[in-house]
């Protein structure tokens, strides 16, 4: 599968991405195997890996996190490459450079794939030829065998290897405060990502291999057709993913079914660490990522050609090129947390439209004079006591974000809307009018949007009635301030920017213009 | 006089077709792929079978390990009269499918293992 698509070149340092499970097991196991070949088919990289431990929101105790970290640990020291064992926690300390796009790689123009292996086979000639030839791969990199802790634990003492109480119990309440297992879902796979992405930065890893089986993506292909991210198939699922500009992610595994993984671990002994999954308070909650998963799996039982149909189907799907509309050499805007394009900037967006009138709709705030101080039509002054300041910058993340990223975003902060933010408390509507199909109210008033920059988009104040009026693009500061102010409250709203209303931890330096 | 051939010859059933006249040994259960979660975290399970006057077959061993065996939300292992899917099935490291799935009738020293393919990696 490498071979065949040549995107790693000899020498390369690549992160393999372990989470223990039988998929990333299987591929360690190869990788090792690639390594150890004395054929001309080795695979001539330069292994590291890296474990996330996901303990604290799986609802395991410390001392079970221990224990898995332990056994992790002995696994991967028996393969003695450079390792990094990383906790979910530490996603709260990550810069805001994770967000960007890194710089493409340097400015000497890349070599093609034969030049680079001839090159390096020079290379190899020539140290064997200087008396450097002892020293095979494996020992080398014995001799760089690190334990990295990027949040500076003591290595030495295997007692104090979690991280502090404190941040694990923030973290558990961000994940508390998404309501849906859905939304903890792409949560998880987003701060996972994103940490993993940061180890193989600050390391200096060019690539990073994910072990997605063939099954896992076919799951993922529908689950994210479900999710709104059909626009983003080819880089969620395809063999390399270059969104992150300098490190790219590259799933090896996803011709392998997960029964011929389970069979080759089987039958070669492979370990694994088997840690339970993200689990609902009620069993009948499920997840759309579980629902898709039984669906395609109970459909795989009665016709075993499913998985690979959906697979076949979801290979033919490639990145798009850059749009023809927009200025050439311009980078297309792009979404904040996945770092996708934007797609949510058409106006005419069918799917958007209605759900962004319901909640303007639903979130009208009470004004305390009565209609007539709507008709005031400045920027909601009138029409709330008092916008918490984090309110604003949390309005203005949704323009910033793609659709399915909004979704799991709205998921946040709903919730702690709904367990009654006294602010919101007072605000929200019984019946909001424009919902039951009455026309549209006449103190409708006109709403600004809250920057500038944002495009004003035209939508109209029903769906059936034939007034438009122009609103921002998320909806105005009042209404969607009523909205996003009482966000997860990791922090008091007035640090609002500072940890991001859903944890990302951006500091508070990084103003909005400046993410442009 | 009934002739003899109209009598449809007595069979003599063989001794595997009734478990009741050969006690079976104890043979081993083994659960690995994150399904021994549901096993309180056994994965290696020795069983003796209680005698009984039908064969056992697969059918039969799953009812009786959903209720001997099982600790713990057994939806997620069974479903109706057969596992879960995206549970594999080896009896002595084959696949059952090859083995006439719910329908294989148990030998001695049958290994069987079931893996969980479900928590992905």
């Amino acid at each position: 599968m490498l071979g065949k698509n040549r995107v790693i070149f000899p020498g390369e340092k690549v992160l393999l991405a372990l989470s223990g499970g039988p998929a990333s097991s299987a591929m360690l196991r190869q990788v090792q195997e690639g390594l150890s070949r004395e054929t001309a088919k080795r695979l001539r990289f330069v292994p590291g890996l890296v474990y996330v431990d996901e303990g604290a929101v799986c609802g395991q105790s410390p001392a079970q996190r221990e224990e898995n970290l332990a056994r992790v640990e002995a696994i991967v020291q028996a393969t003695g490459f450079p390792y990094y064992l990383a906790h979910l926690e530490q996603a709260f300390d990550l810069p805001g450079s994770i967000l960007r796009r890194g710089p493409r790689g340097g400015d000497k123009p890349c070599p093609s794939y034969k030049e680079a292996v001839e090159d390096f086979i020079q290379q190899q000639r020539q140290e064997a030829a200087d008396g450097d030839g002892a020293a095979s791969l494996p020992q080398r990199l014995a001799q760089l065998r690190t334990q990295d802790m990027p949040a500076g634990g003591d290595p030495a003492a295997p007692g104090t290897r979690l991280p502090a109480a404190a941040c694990t119990e923030e973290l558990v309440q961000l994940f508390e405060a998404a309501e849906t297992l859905t939304a903890k879902e792409e949560l998880l796979q987003m701060l996972r990502t994103h940490l993993i992405l940061h180890t193989a930065r600050t390391q200096g890893y060019t690539k990073v291999m994910m072990g997605d089986s063939c099954t896992r993506v076919a799951v993922k292909l529908l689950t994210n057709l479900a999710l709104g991210r059909g626009a983003f198939l080819a880089m969620d699922t395809g063999f390399m993913d270059s969104r992150h500009g300098d490190v790219a992610v590259v799933r090896p595994m996803r011709e392998y079914m997960a029964k011929e993984i389970a069979f080759y671990n089987h039958f070669f002994g492979v370990p694994t660490v088997i840690t339970p999954a993200l689990r609902a308070k009620r069993r009948e909650k499920t997840s759309i990522h579980r629902l898709m998963e039984d669906f395609l799996l109970g459909l795989q039982a009665e016709f075993p050609s499913t998985i690979s149909t959906v697979y076949r189907t979801g290979e033919k799907l490639s990145t798009a090129p850059a749009e023809a509309g927009s200025e050439p050499g311009a980078e297309p805007q792009r979404c904040l947390l996945c770092l996708c394009a934007l797609d949510t900037l058409a106006e005419e967006d069918l799917a958007l439209e209605p759900t962004l009138i319901a909640e303007e709709v639903a979130q009208r705030p009470q004004g305390p004079a009565g209609d007539g101080c709507c008709h005031a039509g400045t920027q909601g002054s009138c029409c709330q006591s008092s916008p918490t300041p984090g309110a604003e910058s949390r309005a203005a993340f949704l323009p910033l974000l793609c659709y399915s990223c909004r979704l799991t975003f709205k998921e946040m902060v709903r919730q702690r809307r709904a367990r009654g933010g006294s602010a919101s408390s007072g605000r929200s509507r019984a019946a909001p009018r424009g919902r039951s199909g009455d026309p549209c109210p006449p103190s409708l008033p006109i709403q600004h949007g809250p920057s500038p920059s944002r495009r004003a988009t035209q939508t109209r104040c029903h769906p059936t009635c034939a007034r438009r009026r122009s609103a921002g693009a998320a909806g105005t500061t009042g209404d969607t301030g009523a909205l996003l102010r009482a966000g997860p409250g990791l922090a008091g709203p007035h640090d609002g920017p500072a940890r991001g209303a859903a944890g990302w931890a951006l500091r508070p330096g990084l103003s909005l213009p400046g993410l442009r | 006089m009934i002739s003899a051939e109209n009598k449809r010859p007595l069979q003599t059933p063989s001794p595997s077709a009734l478990g009741v006249r050969r006690s079976l040994t104890p043979f081993n259960i083994n659960v690995e792929g994150g399904a021994e979660l549901l096993f309180d975290g056994v994965k290696k399970h020795q069983v003796t079978l209680p005698c009984q006057p039908e064969p056992w077959d697969i059918r039969n061993l799953l009812k009786w390990i959903k209720q001997n065996l099982l600790k713990e939300r057994p939806e997620l292992f069974m479903q109706g009269d057969s596992v879960r899917p995206g549970i594999l099935v080896l009896i002595n490291d084959a696949d059952w499918e090859l083995m006439g799935e719910l329908d294989y009738k148990l030998q001695d020293q049958d290994n069987v293992l079931f893996i969980s393919t479900l928590h992905g990696g």
